[in-house]
């Protein structure tokens, strides 16, 4: 009870005669806070998140190895020398683990940023203008949608010659799809409500409606959506590297490290294992995050999370 | 909005803030065209209140959307509504906007679902000054919307105006919607059934603090309802509308008191009065008429006790019944002076039929036992 504010009254502790509703109040930041922080599963991820990023973008500061110097220790055990070990040519795991993080997460980030934005506002203002807009739009998603995200993926970032937001580009550039149609759904029993024929009634207009009446109401797909795509970037990352197309060395990935230990699982597999938990560690956590957000930012949300 | 900042509106009692002239509305569909509104007009001056009145799907909603330039894109509409002397319709939807929530604001049914779940409600307030006051500050505009708050009776507003929606009340939601109308200051509010939404316990505080808000803002009032009472208590005068048309209008007191069209009185007789000792009611019996195909003549006629032959073949015009400004559209208008409801209608309506049916239990005292 300590962040109740007695309104107005010297020390007492009842509500006022004023105050009629049970709802205590909460600033909304606070609320959102507060949600969030009660969704356990979320919170432990966003802990557990913070610290791979803090650690695959500060670490390789502080390490006394670089991801591209050769060791004269090749094919090492982890050790406290070398903790993810050494591999076949020599190079720290440890540096090279981070630094695949690090590369992973940017590409990543970069997709479900991009690709959200983009999916989120084409999505909205064709489920808002609906007949012809609509129609031309979602047939642009419907043909993004029918290409094969691995084949041109591979085509044009084999010509891009492996830099990483590249790879993020062309993969949000055959993703976004996904979100616009989920987001048009969204928006289309959205835009019945009464309360856009009353913002209409206000005089809002049609971007003002959009953006501050539809995607707002959408959010709770949206973040779902960002966070799932997160995932499928760093897999779909991971995958274009597995097969030679994505990050080229001498720069790396998770996806990377992860093929060039595919040979080594049986004789060094803490080069494989380990950038496969990183994989995995980073898209359960993100996914939890975004359940927890979803949850956090609807107000409507009543329910007490364990 | 010339003089109002002086405080005293010298405005001469002439001039009419919304003109609505001959205002139709059709809507194209399978069967064919639905014509919703059939040549509706009003006049409303600064300040003044009107209520339109009549059952679902008379046109009332309707017409109120036309004017707000609200209604989809495959609507026709025709005539015109004309805002401080500039024509509404046929304005682009950027122009209209400007009017929207500024010159003219409207008041929805359900303030359950008119207002944005996913923002607090002072929010919503300060969303619509700023709209229409690009230079107000955040912090003026909170404040103002605060002040709003408060003016529609919602206790402790600065607390409030950080809660969302579903945190308040119906009641308190409405007054919230009532405060965003009011908030730009309009010349007039159009009400579309504020009332109806909500516990009848309620509906007389939401009514006061339309009140306030008008007594705040000068605006005139279009109070859409199909409650009669609502009507008399909060306006100067009263349309009656029946199949998409002003079947009679008049100040409050015209129509209730000197009724010239069999519709107007039949409503009347069918509202529960306290002062009087009736037993009961006189409903209007039958349903109002598809408004696919009309048939020539009175839309009423199939339901009027008055019906004659003149009624089938031609649609009576609104014209001057009694004194200048209350009009009536009825062939026989002159006839109902001086009658009320339970004296045109038949007081054992179609559903004391129904009881008495019940009522007589062995079937041979019917009638046609009598012959044989």
């Amino acid at each position: 009870m300590t962040d109740t504010e007695a309104p107005g009254s010297a020390g007492t502790h009842l509500p006022p005669a004023d105050h009629e509703f049970t709802v205590r109040y909460r600033s909304r930041t606070r609320l959102v806070l507060r949600r969030f922080v009660r969704h356990r599963a979320a919170m432990v991820s966003l802990v557990v998140f913070v610290l791979i990023v803090l650690w695959a973008f500060v670490g390789p500061h502080l390490w006394h190895y670089s991801y591209q110097k050769y060791t004269p220790d090749n094919s090492q055990a982890p050790s406290w020398k070398h903790p993810f070990g050494t591999n076949a040519s020599g190079y720290d795991a440890y540096a090279q683990v981070m630094r695949g993080t690090q590369t992973s997460l940017k590409v990543a980030i970069l997709i479900a940023l991009g690709s959200t934005a983009v999916g989120a506002v084409w999505g909205a203002v064709a489920g808002f203008y609906r007949g012809v807009v609509d129609a031309i739009m979602m047939r642009v998603a419907d043909l993004v949608l029918t290409l094969p995200l691995f084949a041109i993926a591979l085509v044009i970032s084999s010509r891009s010659g492996g830099s990483w937001y590249w790879i993020a580009a062309v993969i949000a550039g055959l993703t976004w799809a996904y979100v616009s149609r989920v987001v048009r759904s969204t928006v289309l029993s959205l835009r019945e409500k009464e309360f856009v024929e009353a913002a209409r009634a206000l005089g809002a207009s049609d971007p003002w409606i959009i953006f501050r009446h539809l995607l707002p109401n959408a959010l709770g797909p949206v973040i779902v959506n960002a966070t799932v795509l997160v995932a499928t970037g760093i897999l779909t990352e991971t995958a274009l590297s597995f097969v030679g197309f994505g990050v080229q060395p001498p720069d790396t990935s998770l996806g990377l490290l992860v093929s060039q230990a595919q040979t080594a699982v049986d004789t060094r597999p803490w080069l494989f294992y380990i950038p496969g938990f990183f994989i995995i560690a980073i898209a359960l956590t993100i996914n939890f995050i975004g359940d927890g957000l979803r949850d956090a930012f609807d107000p409507r949300q009543q329910r007490v999370r364990q | 909005m010339t003089t109002t900042s002086h405080g005293v509106r010298e405005v001469p009692v002439t001039e009419a803030v919304l003109e609505v002239d001959d205002l139709s509305v059709e809507f194209p569909t399978e069967d064919g065209t639905v014509r919703a509104v059939r040549g509706v007009g009003y006049r409303l001056g600064r300040g003044d209140s009107l209520g339109i009145v009549g059952e679902s799907g008379s046109g009332k909603s309707v017409t109120a959307l036309a004017v707000m330039g609200l209604l989809p894109g495959a609507a026709r509409v025709r005539g015109s509504v004309r805002f401080e002397g500039t024509e509404l319709l046929g304005l682009s939807d950027a122009r209209l906007s400007d009017v929207r929530g500024n010159g003219i604001a409207m008041i929805f049914q359900d303030p359950m679902t008119s207002l944005n779940p996913v923002h607090p409600v002072g929010y919503q307030i300060t969303e619509t000054l700023r709209r229409h006051n690009p230079d107000l500050t955040s912090r003026a505009a909170r404040a103002r919307a605060v002040e709003l708050l408060g003016t529609v009776g919602i206790p402790s507003p600065e607390r409030r105006a950080d809660t969302y929606p579903h945190e308040m009340s119906g009641g308190m939601r409405q007054r919230v919607v009532i405060a965003i109308a009011m908030a730009n200051d309009p010349d007039v509010i159009i009400a579309d059934e504020p009332t109806t939404a909500l516990d009848v316990t309620v509906q007389a505080q939401i009514l006061e603090a339309l009140q306030a808000a008008r007594a705040q803002t000068g605006a005139a009032l279009v109070l859409i309802t199909h409650d009669l009472g609502v009507v008399a208590g909060h306006t100067d005068r009263v349309a009656v509308m029946y199949a998409g048309r002003i079947v009679e209008t008049g100040s409050v007191e015209d129509i209730f008191y000197t009724p010239r069209m069999p519709y107007t009185l039949g409503l009347l007789g069918s509202l529960p009065r306290l002062d009087r000792e009736e037993e009961r009611l006189t409903p209007i019996t039958g349903s109002p008429p598809s408004l696919l195909n009309l048939p020539p003549g009175c839309p009423f006629a199939p339901r009027c006790p008055l019906r004659r032959e003149a009624c089938d073949s031609s649609e009576p015009p609104l014209r001057r019944a009694g004194h200048d400004a209350h009009l009536s559209a009825c062939h026989f208008a002159g006839e109902l002076v001086g009658t009320g409801a339970a004296d045109v209608f038949d007081t054992a309506g179609a559903d004391s039929e129904a009881l008495a049916r019940f009522a007589d239990t062995p079937p041979s005292t019917h009638a046609e036992e009598d012959p044989a």
